[in-house]
């Protein structure tokens, strides 16, 4: 077996300077960062009331909260129950499906291809960002002060912090679509209409249809935990139930939820499939 | 304009938009079934969620007045005539967004390192055992599924009032998430490092650390660092059941009716989370180069 020859150090150092002498701020950034990343993190803990015996007390406590949950039960209170599911479902579906429509006209105006001045598509792109930077749940608080307590309001609240989501990926849909096929068309003779109906329309749709699918699943999720401030819906009994300590059913209601989900989850990937076509997986 | 475009004869013409028509019409039908099956979904989902179109009539010109009302101070001025008075409770206020931030630092930095050991076991790829991997997947579904602030409702009660149960919400609720997209990345890695380090008699501790890690390392960073993102927003809202924060403040300030605090409150989240968007996403730039996958 041949020896393999020793390494000539000097000669390597002079070859790959950039891997033997690599100027210290490179060196030191990691380290630096990890060391920056676990001090923020300490000073959170102390700030915010970190203590072992809290700690210690708390997860006992939540493992004994754990066993009074076992079994669910939703004692003599199913029907309410599925009828507060109902209501989840409708707020979900009847919610994106508004803020879709709302959302259609305002993505035009902030779509690229479609508006080609600044000045109105900075303003409207502004407008949107703002409007998502507020969480759905204070968009209910606001809007049970409008419309009064229930699930209206979560419908209402669902519709406005989606029209911001919405009205981004719409535009970002527009603003991908194909510019040839439109060109076609005009190239055919016909109409801006007949541009937007023939060429961008069969373009746009499916990504929107698909968009529209995935956020009623992902409200599905939101609409469970507005009904926490009051806006109707499960939430509202597992708010309720969560406060005066029945566990049963509290177990019971969070089974509930996470079996809604997963079915819409099911129905609506399904759906999509069959929109999208096997093409475009997600 | 001289037609240039020669049209083709009646009885060619008829036979080819016969065959359109044909085509068109089923997909047309199948529509328009599903347009209808959509519209009696939406009218069932509006008698659920009691609809009242004249509620909404009769209280729309509240909803707009109401953003007139939070833009107004008491004495009647615009609320940017006198920034002091706007906002009179600053010191209070970043005080507690300080807090939301820590909040959703703590508790991602903790749902990161609980995402990162369980997601080994999670990947197909990688997992040691098929139960395991069974079992850890249905960990982190049942961690995802279940709304952060579900979870900060019974914390609160388990651990008491305060931004602890905060923290331990979004921990939980962010191991689930990121511990699936970690996951992902983990089986979309190239496993041939894997069989190299296995080869030298490696364990499987060693075959992670050497031949997975350095491939995911940047991936897991950037996901944690949208999480941290998302997680900034969910802050915000967790004071709404006493898990601390910005959120507290802001719950009051609503249902007191002290307007002109709404708004003030309502501004400094919004500009707090436009600043954490556009500062992770730079460091997300510098850390990983723009061709980063989102």
């Amino acid at each position: 077996m041949s020896q393999l020859p020793k390494p000539d150090t000097a000669q390597l150092r002079a070859k790959y300077p950039e891997l033997f002498d690599r100027p210290a701020s490179a060196r030191l950034a990691t380290p630096v960062m990890i060391v920056l990343a676990l001090a923020i993190f300490v000073f959170g803990l102390v700030d915010l009331d970190f203590s072992p015996s809290k700690l210690i007390s708390g997860i006992s406590q939540l493992g004994w909260i754990t066993m009074l949950m076992i079994p669910p039960n939703p004692g003599s209170s199913l029907p309410l129950y599925m009828q507060a599911l109902g209501e989840t479902l409708s707020i979900a579906l009847l919610g994106t499906t508004l803020a879709a429509i709302l959302a259609l006209p305002i993505s035009l105006l902030a779509a690229r291809n479609i508006i080609h001045s600044n000045f109105i598509r900075f303003p409207v792109r502004r407008f949107l960002d703002s409007i998502r930077g507020v969480d759905t749940l204070i968009w209910a608080l606001v809007w049970i002060n409008v419309v009064g307590l229930g699930p209206f309001a979560g419908v209402l609240a669902i519709m406005v912090s989606d029209f911001g989501a919405f009205g981004k990926l719409f535009s970002e849909a527009i603003e991908a679509a194909d510019k040839k096929q439109v060109e076609g068309i005009r190239a055919s003779g016909g109409s801006a209409l007949h541009e937007i109906r023939f060429g961008l329309v069969p373009q746009v749709l499916p990504v929107i249809a698909g968009q529209v699918l995935y956020f009623i699943e992902s409200n599905t999720r939101s609409a469970t935990i507005i009904g926490i401030v009051g806006a109707g819906g499960i939430g509202l009994q597992l708010a309720e139930q969560i406060r005066v300590l029945e566990w049963q059913k509290v177990s019971f209601l969070i089974l509930m939820i996470l079996v809604a989900v997963a079915a819409i989850d099911l129905i609506s990937s399904k759906l999509r499939f069959a929109i999208i076509g096997q093409r475009a997986v997600p | 304009m001289a037609t240039a475009i020669s049209i083709l004869p009646t009885q060619q013409l008829a036979v080819l938009n016969d065959a359109y028509r044909k085509a068109v019409a089923r997909k047309r039908l199948k529509a328009a079934c599903a347009a209808a099956l959509f519209c009696a979904a939406l009218v069932i989902a509006a008698l659920g969620a009691e609809v009242n179109l004249r509620t909404l009539f009769t209280y729309f010109g509240n909803f707009v007045s109401y953003f007139d009302r939070i833009l107004t101070l008491e004495n009647g001025a615009r609320v940017w005539t006198d920034f002091a008075e706007w906002f009179w409770g600053w010191k209070k206020w970043l005080r507690l967004l300080g807090e939301t931030l820590l909040i959703s630092y703590v508790g991602t930095l903790i749902g990161a390192v609980f995402a990162f050991v369980l997601n080994f076991f999670a990947a197909q790829n990688t997992s040691p055992a098929p139960w395991l991997r069974f079992t850890v997947r249905r960990l982190l579904e049942f961690a995802r599924t279940v709304p952060g602030i579900v979870f900060a409702l019974i914390f609160v009660i388990a651990f008491g009032l305060g931004p602890m149960a905060g923290v331990l919400a979004l921990a939980i609720h962010s191991s689930g998430t990121l511990g699936k997209l970690f996951a992902e990345i983990v089986e979309n890695a190239d496993m041939k490092p894997v069989e190299g380090v296995r080869s030298t008699g490696a364990s499987w501790l060693s075959c992670m650390r050497f031949a997975v890690l350095p491939q995911v390392l940047a991936g897991y960073a950037s996901y944690a660092l949208l999480r941290f993102e998302i997680n900034v927003r969910e802050a915000s809202v967790m004071g709404f059941v006493g898990a601390g924060g910005i959120g507290q403040e802001l719950v009051v300030a609503i249902r007191k009716f002290y307007y002109s605090d709404v708004s003030a409150i309502l501004l400094t989240i919004v500009v707090t989370v436009f600043l954490i968007d556009i500062s992770t996403g730079w460091v997300r730039g510098r850390l990983f180069g723009k061709e980063t996958r989102r």
